[in-house]
């Protein structure tokens, strides 16, 4: 088996097809990996990415085509058989038994002890106790054991499945480096991530999936992004353009009483000191790495979790939540980033819709069947829910669960709407129909606050942005200066003066103050 | 190439697959049709069997027998939607009937209901404190209630050796009488409770919850739910079933014992989960389980019939469930 | 645990922080066994003539429950639960008594081992369901239940059969000292047996991968399925063990299924230390539990309280424990 350039194939998979019931995840996937080769694997959500890669770790039968390692037929039936034929996946949900210690996890794959040490200090990480169990390490840390597990094992190829989403900048660094290092040399790479960046720092070329086939193979040079991207879509990339005439938009909403009030608002070692506004008409945004307080800030104002300290006003007034249902009742609503921790998943849309109508103890007497029925078909028709599959909402694509999260505040009126990275892992049209909506609420009195983990998308959907930093709030600016690199800057906490690649930027501070800060982070976690 | 042979039977196979999806979507979505066949099915073969077995004093016997097992499987099939259990509808529904029986004589038959169902009602708020508010879980939680109870009803009934005295009239009147000489009375109980839970569970906020909670508990607390008032109500709902389950059952088996109904405890799981509710909560509903015990009620009278003993019925049983739950594992899972 | 790996370690434990690690680890049994101490010290002061032969009665009461404990225990740790534990108890002891019945010893021998291996096949048979429909443990080993129970039935209608001296012997007595049950010896070297040699493979690591998280267990290459399959198969072994201990400490075999003994199995994993979630605990806790708990009964008789009450204590206990444990938990989160 060679391709093109004559070159023998690590990893060949040919014509892989897969239906589950109706429907087609996989028509026709191929995918060829070359020895010594970083290998992305692109595609937008419903692709049939995740399903190739169960189908290559052995989770799920192929129902057709074929898949060789190294010139050698190969049916990998169980993720155990994936293994002993030389391929190692590493997901973002690290596989480590969290009632095992670090040395039994070890064990269960029979690692060797001996190089997953050397890859730890390799990965940053070298003082880990073997002794630990793996419910009491962060989950960054767990991450890097169950890379470095997988590194020790020595796999032809190795398959990282979002490792690096969330991950701390300073980890994610080391991990790249780590998987830069493998180029060249007779092992090979499977590197899946939703970052652009990264896919061009380390990867060598990417295999594009779209609609269950490969669509095309990208040698990785200066300004494939675009292709990568039109190749996914289909089509010529239509920007994201919610918010494009934004700077001329009335701003008004500086003059009014805050809507929602944060003032020293703390939350055990995470959350220390946030302070902030957020207007009616205001979408506002927050930016922060990985672990800063953003989580915490969020339970806290949403009412999943009490502040430990600080304070909290609503127009003006002084509130305490201590249940979620009592920041509805203040007319502060939460939309998940998880959609597993938001949604019914067995339920109807109508049902999944109108949860909040129901959850007050007044409202648990009959239904006025007629009234649900046109709110809800309100919500879904400003949200453009495709209902097609609406008897459970499990059967929904990704992109239309996410709006089904957002319609259930909608149907209600919304006042305040707090997002937790509401566009994670959903497709860029979706996104787009996202932004325009909050946008629409905005601009009809709501007040939003927004955390996303993807800096560009500020500029597209935000008036104004602050940025945590240690569960502190380190710059305020208006979204129309909030740039990339600026963000990037003040996420890190650096002074904005020194001009700085992004790149250079990382680095610098992976050195310094961001391991500082994971360390301090850790440690508080551990204890 | 094997691609090409792969693809020629298709067609043949997607007709086929066109029906067994029109099946699976059937069991999914209206549990209630297939059941009712079965049901059927079992009536004629009573019938087939024992020519002149299927009357109308028949239906009525069977309907009596199935009307405590049916209520109790209806607090079952409440908890499980919520992705609970209750393992304690048998303590109490035996302590329930016991009770009304030693305290008719002294306080009169409505009064002694009153005291059964207020027992009852505070053992279930028992339950749903340690449920909703302390976390326990409902099968360690259900369980001690359970032993609780049991061991309650011990004392208790050491203490009225004397008044003990076997089952009172009024209450063989409820349990085994009818009215008209053909309807039975413990049916005529039954309707509203059942009209009260169908209605309730379609069509009320708090049947909305108790799905919710079941299906996503983190989901139903973002959107405001409380589930410990949920949870609270919930297993007090279901004590007063199943105290009413109890002396219903005392009533149609002349039997006053503190053990009378741990024999349908689990059964009545068993009607819950043949009528199509999750044991992992979120999805199900009463009217399957009415069919499921009507179902169960029906294989016995009709292993009776035959003179297939206790054990065999037992073993039947075993096989009807685990029958009847992977046929609906298989149309309800995705992958 | 060697010096090679601890010399790489930042920080060196000393003796004293293993130590106190042994201690925080098993903290929960630890905790157990002096109260255990407590509590014999107790039986003695409130009944000064408490000594070998209450001992001794207490281990031959305490063994079936102890040898069911253990068999929940395993099959929870895997992920799973076994509600069919108290059934497959009555229709091993059945066999085993129906057969040895004035056979010789040598032919009785036999039986035990084959009766063993029964339990292994009925194990086998729970799990193997279990991962072919994909139904939820709890409903296929209720079920599984009425099926063993309904097989108790036809082996032996009423409680009858024999056992031979020596099987007898095994449980009834002491062993060198009066103050050594050889039920309790006969235990230690059961479990000691069956237990200690998987707990110290891979088996052992399966099983608690498995329960601990499926998923992660599965991507580890962890063989999923045949881990929870042999941790029913060990499950069974133990349920059948203590079909044997109940014919040999009585004599014969009792078809009587035993939602008892499944309920009381686990409320004892429960006290013992075991997570209902799986993936935590051990069989020595669970083990203590029963102890514990028998030894309760035992106690409030001498303290002349209704035995009834011991019920309403042995829940009231287990409620207890589980908010304790709730509460250490939730404040353990918080901090």
């Amino acid at each position: 088996m060679t391709d093109t350039n004559g070159t023998e194939l690590l990893l060949e998979a040919t014509g892989i097809s897969k239906t589950y019931g109706a429907v087609v995840a996989l028509k026709s996937a191929s995918l060829a990996v070359r020895p010594g080769e970083v290998h992305a694997l692109m595609g937008a959500n419903g692709a049939g990415k995740s399903t190739l890669v169960k189908i290559l770790t052995g989770a799920v039968r192929p129902d057709g085509g074929s898949i060789t390692m190294r010139g050698r037929e190969r049916a990998v039936h169980s993720p155990a058989e994936a293994r002993r034929s030389g391929l190692i996946p590493v997901y973002q949900e690290p596989a480590l038994i969290p009632d095992l210690d670090i040395r039994s996890n070890l064990r269960l794959t029979d690692t060797p002890i001996e190089p997953y040490r050397h890859w730890m200090s390799e990965l940053g990480l070298p003082d880990l106790n073997l002794a630990n169990v793996a419910r009491t390490v962060p989950l960054a840390s767990l991450r890097i054991i169950d890379l470095a597990r997988a590194l020790a094992a020595e796999p032809d190829v190795l398959m990282l499945d979002e490792m690096t989403a969330a991950l701390p900048a300073n980890l994610t660094e080391r991990v790249l480096e780590v998987v830069g290092r493998m180029r060249g040399g007779d092992r090979s790479v499977i590197f899946i991530s939703h970052r652009m960046i990264e896919i061009a720092a380390v990867c060598d070329r990417a295999t594009v999936l779209r609609e269950g086939e490969t669509v095309g193979i990208v040698d990785i040079t200066a300004g494939s992004e675009e292709r990568i991207v039109e190749l996914m879509l289909g089509q010529a990339v239509e920007e994201l353009s919610a918010r494009q005439e934004r700077g001329a938009t009335d701003e008004s909403w500086r003059a009014a009483t805050p809507r929602l009030s944060a003032r020293g608002l703390s939350h055990g070692t995470r959350l220390a000191d946030v302070t902030f506004d957020l207007h009616p008409g205001e979408v506002l945004g927050v930016v922060a790495l990985e672990g800063q307080g953003q989580d915490e800030l969020f339970d806290v104002l949403a009412g999943s979790d009490k502040p430990s300290g600080g304070e909290m006003l609503i127009d003006g007034k002084p509130v305490r939540f201590g249940h979620p249902a009592d920041a509805i009742r203040a007319g502060v609503v939460y939309v998940a980033a998880d959609r597993a921790e938001a949604l019914l998943m067995q339920r109807s849309v109508r049902e999944n819709i109108a949860l909040p109508f129901r959850t007050a103890f007044s409202k648990w007497g009959p239904i006025n069947i007629g009234d649900e029925r046109k709110k809800v078909t309100a919500a879904i028709g400003t949200l453009q829910i495709d209902t097609r599959a609406q008897r459970e909402v499990r059967r929904l694509s990704g992109g239309n669960q996410q709006k089904v999260t957002i319609a259930r505040w909608v149907a209600g009126g919304v006042r305040t709407m707090l997002c937790f990275d509401p566009t994670r892992g959903i497709d860029i049209r979706t996104k787009t129909q996202i932004y325009a909506l909050l946008t629409d609420l905005a601009a009809a009195g709501a007040a939003i606050l927004i955390y996303t983990s993807e800096l560009k998308e500020i500029q597209l959907a935000c008036d104004r942005v602050i940025v945590i930093f240690g569960g502190k709030v380190v710059a305020e600016m208006n979204a129309a200066d909030a740039d990339e690199p600026t963000l990037l800057r003040a996420a890190y906490n650096l002074r904005s003066d020194a001009v700085m690649p992004e790149q250079a930027a990382a680095e610098a501070v992976a050195a310094e103050s961001g391991s500082e800060a994971v360390a301090a982070v850790e440690e508080a976690m551990t204890k | 190439m094997s691609g090409a042979t792969a693809t020629a039977p298709a067609p043949a196979r997607g007709e086929a697959r066109v029906s067994a999806a029109g099946i699976r979507a059937l069991l999914r979505d209206r549990p209630a049709i297939p059941l009712a066949i079965l049901l059927g099915i079992l009536i004629v073969m009573s019938e087939i069997v024992r020519p002149g077995t299927v009357d109308a004093n028949w239906a009525s016997v069977i309907i009596r027998t199935a009307v405590p097992l049916a209520i109790l499987a209806g607090a079952q099939t409440l908890t499980m939607l919520t992705g609970g259990i209750d393992l304690s509808v048998g303590a109490v529904a035996s302590m329930s009937g016991f009770v009304v029986a030693t305290l008719v004589g002294d306080m009169g038959f409505m009064s002694a209901i009153l005291v059964a169902i207020a027992a009852a009602a505070l053992a279930g708020l028992m339950t749903g404190i340690g449920v909703g508010i302390f976390r326990v879980h409902p099968l360690i939680m259900t369980l001690a209630m359970s032993l609780v109870v049991l061991g309650l009803a011990n004392v208790w009934q050491l203490q009225n050796v004397q008044t003990g005295s076997g089952v009172p009239p009024e209450l063989r009147t409820l349990g085994a009488g009818f009215t008209f000489g053909i309807i039975p009375n413990s049916f005529v109980v039954f309707i509203p409770i059942a009209l009260l839970i169908l209605f309730g569970l379609r069509r009320t906020g708090y049947g909305r919850m108790l799905y919710a909670i079941g299906d996503n508990p983190v989901a139903a607390r973002l959107s405001g739910a409380k589930s410990w008032q949920i949870l609270l109500l919930l297993y007090i709902i279901s004590a007063v079933m199943a105290g009413i389950a109890g002396f219903l059952l005392s009533g149609a088996t002349n039997t006053a014992s503190v053990t009378l109904a741990n024999s349908l405890l689990l059964p009545s799981v068993a009607a819950a989960v043949i009528g199509g509710t999750s044991i992992l909560g979120g999805r199900g509903g009463y009217g399957g389980t009415i069919l499921g015990a009507l179902i169960l009620t029906v294989v016995t009278a009709l292993l009776n019939s035959l003179g297939f003993k206790e054990a065999d019925r037992l073993i039947l049983f075993g096989a009807i469930i685990v029958l009847v739950a992977a046929a609906y594992t298989r149309v309800t899972s995705e992958s | 645990m060697t010096a090679a790996t601890t010399t790489a370690e930042a920080r060196k434990p000393g003796p004293l922080d293993t130590l106190a690690d042994t201690a925080r680890k098993n903290g929960w049994t630890i905790g157990l066994l002096v109260f255990l101490g407590v509590l014999l010290a107790f039986t003695r002061f409130i009944q000064p003539t408490y000594g070998p032969s209450g001992i001794q009665n207490l281990a031959i009461q305490a063994l079936p429950l102890a040898l069911a404990a253990a068999a929940q225990a395993v099959v929870v740790i895997a992920g799973g639960i076994d509600l069919s534990i108290g059934s497959m108890m009555a229709l091993t002891s059945v066999v085993a008594a129906a057969n040895m019945e004035d056979q010789s010893p040598e032919y009785a021998v036999f039986v035990v081992i084959a009766v063993l291996v029964l339990g292994l096949v009925l194990g086998a048979i729970n799990g193997t369901l279990i991962v072919a429909t994909r139904i939820p443990d709890i409903v296929v080993t209720l079920a599984m239940g009425f099926v063993w129970a309904g097989a108790a039935l036809l082996v032996l209608p009423t409680p009858g059969g024999g056992a031979p001296d020596w099987l007898k012997d095994l449980v009834l007595g002491s062993l060198g000292t009066e103050w050594l049950p050889k039920a309790l010896v006969l235990l230690a070297i059961v479990v000691a047996i069956v237990w200690l040699p998987i707990q110290r493979s891979k088996i052992g690591l399966w099983l608690y991968a498995n329960g601990s998280s499926p998923l992660a267990a599965f991507r580890s290459g962890v063989p999923v399925n045949r881990a929870k399959i042999i941790g029913y198969m060990v499950g069974g072994l133990f349920a059948a063990l203590a079909g044997l201990s109940l014919t040999a400490s009585t004599g014969i075999g009792t078809p009587v299924p035993g939602p008892t003994y499944t309920l009381l199995s686990v409320a004892a994993i429960v006290l013992g230390g075991v997570s209902l979630a799986g993936g935590r605990g051990g069989l020595f806790g669970p083990i203590v539990a029963v102890f514990i708990l028998s030894l309760l009964r035992t106690d409030l008789s001498f303290l002349r309280i209704n035995t009834n009450l011991s019920t309403v204590a042995q829940g009231i206990i287990l409620v207890a424990v589980v908010m304790v444990g709730t509460l250490v938990q939730l404040r353990r989160e918080r901090r």
